[in-house]
């Protein structure tokens, strides 16, 4: 196990090394630049602010520098367009944020989601299988930015409960937190049902029950367990999509998280605060792909490393 | 040296004799308990620094925690800031200006010329880096230009400080609307000490230190700014509102749902959606002249399709858009339809009386028959050619109603959208056909428009480049009445049609109608936190 752990942490640094040079490469193409501005730069002005940030430099020897600052002083540089903020500091304020409302969500989303899959399961074809069905679909067509502008109707203009946006404590938290968590809810009670479904129906489950188990222990005890393998495989992606950041809550609630930070670093070609958040998602990505690894083989014992 | 001509312009006089200053509040009005203003951000602000600064939302937030030299009032008139007056030499090149001697930095420092000798070094030092840089070059500092391209120390720019209360600058030539440039937030003073003290850091809330009526408490990038009452600011006791917060809300939509929970005191209106606010909040909507023109580049270029070299197509073009469709069906937020560039509302300018601009649409509409006929196009040779435009649903149903517009002349339009930074690098690199632009004036004067078409001004994507354009504007600098070549300058465009006017920006917005003081006749619509109140109901 631990050989395989070590293993897979080694092929990560290529990986994201890899990542980076694809990365930089891929954004250095791009038409335009940190500086492109409706009001054209005088050469000079524009020659002394590709010096102060390293761009008059040859791409591999900006590369080169760039991977060296981080391995040795974990330092992803400035941001070309917040000037007053390195990405370390742009990183250090939305992350939380960010991985606040992930979590949450996340939760959410496994908890209700879950019990909605196994509920729908067990009382398959009853009038709760296919509300929850129905409760589900719904949720999945409705996209979050569909979703977002009309939570904040009901619940900020109609009902006056709850403020409509910023990060200020956690009655800020929980409008985002739905949004972010609905479509996801929806994903994990389908996996979740139709996994039990076919989990139900295998002869370990038939023995269980000719022995007159109570179902309750059937269920969470024999059932849920094997049931679980294809919604953790999504979990773990899911749950990187979620910490690392919704660009469509960040707009719709002004959260100030880090997901609309990295599609401005696009649009404003920001490279180092675009490069900050791809590292960050790309080493997230890599770990919990590995968490995913491991949980498998815990609960599926057929499975070795 | 011998000074005699005081002050530049008569409008200045009167604005600097009002003294005119902070809240205006009439005695009978009762102030509302909670003085607490709460604005509106499309985006995040991307420096506090009043020299890295390039946004018009930042010099909103930089226009309350620093105050330069003048300020504006609510017609958009001058009123002192740091400084109470100034003399101009004979020449016009040398403006002396004279600082008041209680104005504190936030720490209790007093401001002093030497802060603005700095600051304005610091602006145009290529250590600095600053996108604003050319600003000095604009305002013709004197060697402003050397010391950006690095052939000469910072120190040897156009500016002195003469004692602790005497601002000089020099620049290399005469400029009427010189002091009306001195508003712009890159102007700012900032403080040296601190400056080396913290590095990139010293904007940080908490560390900033500003000589604004305004201290900086909060900044959560994307999130919000909030600004308290700065007690060491000359005028705090004039001072009404206590704290501004600004909310970056990202989607103009949502920002108007928001202010309409209750969340916000002002906010701009979506496109289309003025008539129905209008009719609904009376007292809160409304739509003022905003400094900006938007029009359709064309290249002249030798890069530019054939086509658009030809003066007479480029004429039918611009008649056949109808204007009216555009601003009363699309965007209908008050904005006015436009035959000219420089904004109708600009200070002092009055426009030419363009034939076209006088025609019907049909008369228009007939013209540009007649002259695409004579240059060899129409319905049986059509003219194709694209229409490059910036990501924005505006620009699409813009571009769209004009493809349409000018399909029955047999000109077919090719639309292409492309994201901002693209649709401006392919702009700068001539590689366009015709693209959506909008500019909006640096200060209140038509040479923040005209200046963009001379053949030298680098802004100039379309390469329109025209001798007798380019010595109407090199006269006006020196004209004591610059208005009519501005119109000569105006009736060369109406001319030769290097663009093609669309129409002219109004800053269209919602406040809550308990507050007082936001600028009512302003085109740049500058606001100062200070001059605001909230009146109890």
């Amino acid at each position: 196990m631990l050989t395989y752990i070590l293993k897979r942490i080694a092929i990560a640094i290529p990986t994201l090394l890899v990542l980076i040079v694809v990365s930089y490469v891929l954004m250095y193409m791009a038409p335009g630049g940190p500086f492109t501005s409706e009001r054209e730069l005088p050469p000079q002005v524009l020659a002394n602010l590709n010096a102060k940030y390293g761009l008059d430099q040859p791409l591999w020897r900006q590369i080169a520098t760039y991977v060296w600052n981080i391995v040795t002083d974990f330092d992803f540089g400035p941001s070309f367009v917040y000037k007053d903020r390195s990405v370390n500091e742009i990183i250090a304020q939305g992350f939380p944020i960010t991985l606040t409302y992930g979590v949450l969500s996340f939760l959410l989303a496994v908890i209700v989601g879950v019990s909605l899959g196994v509920a729908a399961a067990v009382r398959h074809n009853s009038a709760l299988d296919y509300a929850a069905v129905g409760v589900s679909i719904g949720a999945q067509v409705l996209p979050n930015f569909v979703m977002a502008p009309i939570l904040v109707l009901v619940f900020t203009l109609w009902l006056g409960w709850l403020p409509g946006g910023g990060w200020q404590g956690p009655e800020y938290w929980i409008l985002p937190v739905i949004a972010l968590s609905t479509s996801f809810m929806a994903s994990i009670a389908r996996i979740t049902r139709s996994s039990m479904l076919e989990v139900l129906t295998q002869n370990h489950i038939r023995t269980a029950r000719a022995k007159g188990l109570p179902e309750r222990r059937i269920i969470l005890r024999h059932a849920l367990k094997p049931a679980m393998l294809p919604v953790i495989s999504y979990l773990g992606p899911a749950f990187v999509g979620m910490i690392t950041g919704s660009v469509v809550v960040d707009i719709y609630f002004s959260t100030g998280g880090i997901g609309k930070a990295f599609v401005d670093s696009a649009l404003n070609r920001d490279y180092a605060v675009m490069m900050g958040v791809t590292i960050l998602m790309g080493t997230l990505t890599i770990l919990f792909n590995l968490i995913v690894d491991i949980l498998y083989g815990w609960i599926d014992p057929k499975i070795r490393f | 040296m011998k000074f005699s001509k005081f002050l530049a312009s008569t409008a200045l006089v009167a604005g600097l004799t009002l003294q005119a200053h902070a809240a205006d509040v009439p005695d009978d009005v009762t102030l509302a308990d909670d003085q607490t203003f709460t604005f509106w951000l499309l985006d995040a602000i991307k420096s506090m620094d009043p020299q890295i600064n390039t946004d018009v939302e930042g010099s909103d937030v930089l226009r309350n925690l620093f105050e330069g030299l003048y300020n504006e009032d609510s017609d958009g008139q001058l009123v002192p800031g740091v400084a109470l007056d100034h003399i101009v030499s004979d020449d016009g090149l040398t403006y002396t200006f004279n600082l008041r001697d209680d104005a504190r930095w936030s720490n209790g420092e007093p401001v002093t010329a030497n802060d603005f000798v700095y600051s304005w070094r610091r602006l145009a030092d290529p250590a600095t880096a600053s996108e604003y840089a050319w600003y000095m070059e604009l305002m013709q500092v004197e060697n402003a230009s050397a010391v950006i391209a690095g052939d000469m120390a910072p120190d040897e720019l156009g500016v002195r400080a003469v004692d602790d209360h005497t601002f000089e600058v020099t620049i290399s030539t005469p400029l009427p609307y010189f002091p009306q440039m001195l508003v712009h937030a890159s102007t700012f003073p900032v403080l040296e000490s601190v400056v080396a003290e913290h590095g990139d850091d010293w904007t940080d809330a908490g560390t900033l230190v500003g000589n604004g009526a305004y201290t900086l408490t909060q900044h959560t990038l994307g999130e919000r700014v909030v600004m308290e009452k700065n007690d060491t600011y000359w005028d705090s006791d004039n001072t009404v509102m206590t704290e501004l917060v600004a909310l970056t809300i990202n989607d103009v939509n949502q920002g108007l749902t928001r202010y309409l929970a209750g969340e916000l005191d002002r906010v701009d209106v979506p496109a289309g959606q003025y008539p129905r606010l209008k009719a609904e909040y009376p007292a809160q909507a409304s739509s003022t002249p905003y400094n900006c023109s938007y029009i359709y580049m064309l290249n002249v270029g030798e890069k530019g399709p054939e086509a658009l070299k030809d003066a007479r197509v480029r004429q039918a073009l611009a008649y056949g858009i109808d204007r009216d469709i555009i601003v009363e069906r699309i965007l209908q937020g008050g904005q006015r339809p436009s035959y000219n560039w420089t904004h109708w509302a600009i200070a002092g300018f009055e426009r030419p009386q363009l034939e076209w601009a006088n025609m019907t649409q049909p008369e228009r509409m007939e013209r540009a028959h007649e002259l695409l006929d004579e240059a060899g196009y129409g319905p049986d040779n059509p003219l194709e050619l694209t229409l490059q435009y910036n990501t924005s649903e505006d620009h699409k149903k813009i571009a769209i109603a004009v493809s349409q517009m000018l399909k029955p002349l047999g000109v077919n339009l090719t639309l292409d959208n492309y994201e901002w930074k693209v649709h401006t690098d392919r702009m700068q690199s001539q590689d366009f056909d015709m693209a959506r632009y909008a500019w909006c004036g640096d200060y209140n004067e038509a040479s923040t428009y005209l200046d963009l078409f001379t053949s030298y001004s680098g802004h100039n994507s379309g390469e329109f480049y025209n001798v007798e354009y380019d010595r109407v504007m090199g006269e006006s600098k020196t004209a004591e009445n610059p208005l009519p070549l501005y119109q000569e300058a105006e009736e060369i465009l109406g001319e030769e049609m290097p663009i093609i006017p669309i129409y002219h920006y109004a800053n269209v917005d919602m406040v809550r109608d308990d507050i007082r003081g936001l600028p009512q006749n302003n085109v740049n619509q500058t606001w100062y936190g200070k001059d605001l109140y909230r009146v109890a109901d």
